[in-house]
């Protein structure tokens, strides 16, 4: 994994490599596996998240009863033609819920970077390739790119809800998606990397205080927003927009407010949402063995 | 730390301490017995308490006594899978004192009668440690080759074992010791760096002195016979 942005983009200017492959040099360096072996794995990954996203099971419930059913509902608004949004949002809409509700539901899915963010990757990714018929090559590229982003974040800030608040899980997530939509819609590694930067700076500060202290609510709807905002920043960042405030510098603030978050407001369940009178009642009324 | 531990792993959700931790504690306590798990008494702790019936603990405490991995969709039918293979247990609440908040104590009985107890944390990100054996303390996670020798507290032991390793040309990275009395039971547990052969585990357990020899490989296949 590698310190900063900064050291991916000088190696690319130093090797002429693209972002992807020099991100992918350092896992056969540290996993001493061939370019082959290491691309082959990351293709094992998307296909994990291609097979997770086909084994949606829209009759599921979570067993707490919080979540679940919900995806179907999007799926069908997006069949009317009622989504005020566009086809390909709708897409990622759809996609971003039904991976929160399968997490939820015990499915198998791909930590990206976390079980609780695991649908903003997939929803983005997937729903680009289908919209936009991308090679499969690229898309295992584009995964590359979120894992470069994604480890930068994890030395200089944290994955860790626990740690740094969702911010670190979905704002984490939402960074490293924008950068595989920005390397897909061909941008340079500058443009990846401050795609990543727009899309960390709008979830600064985002509380981790999920209800009953589980992976449910509001952290399967969070997958959207994560997703969503993947695509504007991107979009931005291939626009030319840049972030004033550099990448690097970006994940040091989202470590530093992380720091600053309240313990309440870390994954304990005791502040926010879960703190609500319906979070606590709903607290109360959990199972225990 | 590398891409994987980026994306990835694949496993089995909703989350990565409360499921796929569970799993892997279950996992290792399967393996510390060294026989198929018949009775299970297993005592949740602190947030594993609290919130471990909406994170499927439960489910995945049990689907890893039966030798489940993080990402085997048979994890939400555990029960059943339980039942079918003739595996009791027993899910209940504890407080197990000043332990780390996803904590688990487990009381095993084998198929052939073998008997151990256990506590282990699940102590984020899917990372795990197993903190008490029988009553010893001890703190190693089962990445690495681990050796778990139960041995009468005299001198000579430690020394039988160690220099097996040099003879073998493995390295310990990391190696704890801990006696219940002067002169009483005492367990070490060494990390290694590489593997130790089967041959080697044997010729410890005939060893005077020697109560018990557990070893669990790094790749979690290979389980050393034990001996009581």
């Amino acid at each position: 994994m590698y310190q900063s942005l900064q050291d991916i983009l000088n190696l690319e200017t130093q090797s002429g490599k693209p972002f992807w492959e020099i991100v992918r040099d350092r896992d056969c360096k540290e996993l001493e596996i061939t370019a082959e072996e290491a691309f082959r794995k990351m293709e094992q990954m998307y296909l994990a998240m291609e097979a997770a996203d086909r084994d949606y099971d829209p009759t599921l419930r979570s067993s707490s009863g919080l979540a679940g059913q919900d995806g179907e509902k999007i799926a069908r608004a997006r069949a009317n033609g009622s989504l005020l949004c566009g086809p390909l949002l709708g897409l990622v809409m759809e996609k971003a819920v039904k991976m929160g509700e399968s997490n939820a539901c015990m499915r198998r899915i791909v930590a990206a970077p976390t079980a609780g963010s695991c649908g903003v990757v997939p929803a983005v990714l997937l729903s680009l390739e289908q919209e936009k018929g991308y090679a499969r090559e690229e898309m295992v590229k584009a995964l590359y790119v979120c894992a470069g982003i994604g480890g930068v974040i994890a030395q200089r800030a944290s994955i860790s809800g626990a740690a740094g608040g969702c911010q670190a899980e979905i704002g984490a997530a939402s960074a490293m998606a924008a950068g595989g939509v920005a390397f897909l819609c061909g941008g340079s590694g500058e443009a990846i990397c401050h795609a990543a930067a727009l899309a960390m700076k709008n979830l600064l500060g985002l509380a981790c205080d999920p209800v009953g202290g589980l992976v449910e609510v509001p952290c399967v709807k969070r997958n959207v927003c994560g997703a969503v905002n993947a695509l504007t920043s991107a979009d931005l960042a291939m626009a030319g927009i840049r972030s004033r405030i550099p990448p690097d510098e970006v994940f040091d603030a989202m470590r530093s407010i992380g720091r600053l978050l309240p313990e309440e407001l870390r994954e304990t369940g005791r502040g926010g949402l879960a703190a609500t009178p319906t979070g606590i009642a709903f607290r109360e009324g959990m199972e225990t063995f | 730390m590398n891409s994987f531990d980026i994306i990835g792993p694949v496993m089995v959700g909703p989350s990565s301490s409360h499921t796929a931790g569970a799993v892997k504690i279950g996992n290792i306590a399967a393996r510390l017995l060294g026989e198929p798990v018949k009775k299970a008494k297993v005592f949740f702790h602190g947030s594993f308490l609290s919130t471990g019936k909406g994170h499927g603990t439960d489910l995945a405490l049990i689907a890893g006594l039966l030798g489940f991995a993080v990402d085997d969709p048979r994890i939400a039918q555990s029960f059943r899978w339980a039942r079918e293979r003739g595996m009791e247990y027993q899910l209940a609440g504890a407080d197990l004192g000043d332990v780390h908040p996803n904590s688990v104590k487990l009381v095993l009985t084998g198929i052939q009668g073998r008997e151990t107890t256990i506590t282990a944390a699940s102590i984020g990100g899917g990372a795990i440690r197993v903190t008490e054996i029988d009553g010893m303390p001890v703190s190693f996670s089962g990445d690495s080759p681990t050796l778990i020798v139960h041995n009468l507290d005299q001198p000579g032991c430690m020394t039988d074992v160690t220099s097996m390793l040099g003879h073998r040309a493995i390295n310990i990275a990391t190696m704890q010791l801990h006696r219940s009395e002067r002169g009483g039971h005492a367990v070490m547990v060494l990390e290694c760096d590489q593997e130790i052969p089967d041959s080697a585990i044997r010729w410890l357990t005939r060893l005077e002195g020697i109560l018990k020899v557990i070893y669990l490989s790094a790749s979690g296949e290979a389980q050393a016979p034990a001996m009581e």
